[in-house]
């Protein structure tokens, strides 16, 4: 239940708004974290939070594509393969990606960890190939270097020691508007890789 | 010369609240704070400075629209930066946050508005800390919230995010998106000036473009028109990209030349030759050599048949089947096409299509007409300027490259209806 596990996220983010319809992505994200993917469930709690109608939801999980609408795997690694990627080698990139994975683009591998999506231009045309595993941009990439990711996934994954997910981080932004969440540090990006 | 916008490079840590201001910063607003409204509107009117999102619209005209004395007005900064080749209000966001949001309370300031919401696209979540942890500084620091700097103007800055959704770049569907909608464009009017988000009256500004005013306001109007040339004053950033040695952001005066970009980004990839550029992203119809002596201004290549857009440039050399250029960027338009008006969904899958039997190596010479015949009936008749855009790819080009599609294409011109799988470039 996203109402009680992110409580504090929510207020905090309803009070920004006069009309709380404008919350509904910001929840879905949220609701996409907790149950994987944009699930039934998933759907009709988010709209029981905002007092909206399951299927506005529903229609807004299918409008809007970050949302996925079938389970995917733990890491969902959106591979831009737009002109100014492919320009740069990210065609080439995709077919690695997908060879080394053993999966056709859109699918996930046997073990649950990594659904493989083409996407459209994600805003780092001059880092290409590139890509986002949920939400981190990872850029610059060549074979070694996503090798790296990989294995570091899998460890991250096996370890079980992940740190908050992106949509975390930025919903807990929410929490205060007037006390920073890292007590006064400056958040220094995610290691990119 | 030192940057103005992408400040960053020039000095270190500038997204921290302390060095901002060591380096002049917030200096805009105060002054702002002393004038009245009208006056700060003026100043921004005075200095040319002009929609740096694409449509080039004049900023303090547009601020200029919002009626006096409405009791609820909203600022919205278009973060939703999604156009094919542009990823410049990224490293503004990322690096330079503190001037983005200076900008838009001396917006907030100039038009009544108490509400500011930076929509950013939701791939941007990642680079959206810095801009988080700045509006939190600037609570804690008297620069948002209630009676700012002591005067009594108050202000609240909220970031959003979106969730995938190239269209919510277009102003009308990022504050249908905000409302919690679909995001989908109305046919204007209303205006968003009139009726914006909730029914308000509303400036939408580009990132970018909201940058621009900090420094206007601390250095005056004419040392703004002192820069580029007399109708596109200023400096904007060029996202380079493609087949260039060094792709990158990079601010220059307008009026200069697309050569001389192309030798700031290290000149072509390999050496190779030049072929084609596109100068706004997939947008704008594509030029080729003969335009390359062409000023970036907002009017530079009007007599070339494009654009500068939001100029995200994408540079392709010899080896660039044009086809395959074409079908990339119309793939995109047909995925991101949000499907309210039947030209722009039904126009954007069907040349998809075609594109993609033509590249196939399937098409005849009448798909070449027809694609051109679809993209022209669209012109004109879709709900948003966004559909519009999307003829661009195939219209530019036939018109420039039509031997590369005539040497895809066999058959005495016939249609041949021939099913063909649309998984080449997916």
């Amino acid at each position: 239940m996203i109402a009680e596990k992110y409580a504090e996220e929510i207020e905090g983010i309803l009070a920004r708004f006069p009309h709380k319809k404008s919350a509904v992505l910001p929840l879905m994200h949220l609701a996409q974290r907790e149950y994987g993917y944009m699930s039934r469930e998933a759907m009709r709690e988010v709209a029981g939070i905002l007092d909206l109608d399951p299927t506005h939801v529903l229609s807004l999980a299918g409008f809007y594509s970050l949302f996925h609408e079938e389970p995917t795997g733990k890491y969902v690694l959106e591979i831009c393969n737009d002109l100014a990627c492919a320009l740069r080698g990210a065609d080439e990139f995709v077919e690695m990606v997908c060879r080394k994975l053993d999966v056709p683009l859109g699918g996930t591998t046997e073990d649950g960890l990594f659904t493989v999506k083409g996407a459209m231009c994600l805003g780092a045309c001059d880092r290409a190939p590139m890509l986002q595993y949920n939400l981190k941009f990872a850029e610059h990439l060549d074979e070694e270097k996503f090798d790296a990711l990989i294995a570091y996934l899998r460890e991250e994954a096996v370890s079980g020691k992940e740190g908050p997910s992106v949509v975390e981080k930025i919903a807990a932004y929410a929490k205060s508007p007037e006390i920073g969440v890292n007590n006064g540090t400056y958040f220094v990006a995610s290691p990119r890789y | 010369m030192a940057h103005i916008l992408l400040r960053h490079r020039d000095i270190k840590d500038i997204y921290k609240l302390d060095v901002y201001q060591a380096n002049g910063g917030y200096g805009g607003l105060k002054k702002a704070l002393a004038m009245t409204p009208a006056e700060v509107v003026d100043v921004v009117k005075a200095s040319g400075l002009r929609g740096r999102g694409g449509a080039g619209f004049p900023t303090g005209i547009k601020w200029g629209f919002i009626p006096k004395g409405a009791d609820e007005v909203y600022i919205l900064i278009n973060t939703d930066e999604s156009e094919t080749g542009t990823f410049k209000d990224r490293e503004l966001s990322e690096n330079n946050p503190h001037q983005i949001i200076e900008g838009a309370i001396i917006a907030a300031y100039a038009v009544g508005a108490k509400k500011i919401y930076n929509y950013f696209r939701g791939e941007f979540m990642d680079a959206g800390y810095a801009m988080e942890e700045a509006v939190q500084e600037c609570y804690a620091n008297g620069l948002l919230g209630e009676n700012i700097l002591g005067t009594d103007f108050s202000c609240d800055f909220h970031c959003h995010y979106g969730a995938g959704a190239y269209i919510c770049g277009e102003e009308t569907a990022l504050i249908k998106s905000l409302e919690g909608e679909r995001g989908q464009p109305w046919s204007k009017p209303p205006f968003p000036a009139i009726e914006g988000l909730y029914s308000k009256p509303t400036v939408v500004n580009n990132t970018e473009t909201l940058s621009n005013v900090p420094l206007i306001l601390v250095n005056g109007a004419e040392w703004y028109t002192s820069m580029g040339t007399e109708k596109s004053p200023g400096v904007k950033i060029v996202c380079m990209s493609g087949h260039v040695e060094k792709p990158g952001n990079y601010e220059v005066p307008l009026g200069t030349t697309y050569r001389e970009l192309i030798e700031m980004a290290g000149g072509m990839r390999g050496g190779k030759a030049f072929k084609a550029l596109l100068p706004s992203g997939g947008s704008g119809p594509v030029i080729t050599a003969d335009s390359l002596d062409a000023p970036l201004t907002y009017e530079g290549l009007t007599e070339y048949g494009s654009v500068m857009g939001s100029a995200s440039v994408i540079v392709m050399d010899e080896t660039t089947d044009m086809v395959w250029a074409a079908l990339k960027m119309i793939r995109f338009f047909s995925h991101e096409s949000c499907g309210k008006c039947t030209p722009c969904r039904e126009g954007t899958f069907w040349m998809r299509k075609m594109l993609q039997r033509i590249y196939d190596g399937q098409g005849t010479e009448a798909d070449i007409q027809v694609l051109g015949s679809v993209a022209r009936q669209m012109k004109g008749r879709t709900l948003c300027a966004l559909g519009e855009f999307a003829v661009n790819p195939a219209l530019s080009t036939i018109h420039h490259f039509m031997d590369e599609y005539k040497a895809k294409v066999s058959g005495n011109g016939q249609m041949v209806m021939v099913e063909t799988a649309v998984t080449a470039v997916d």
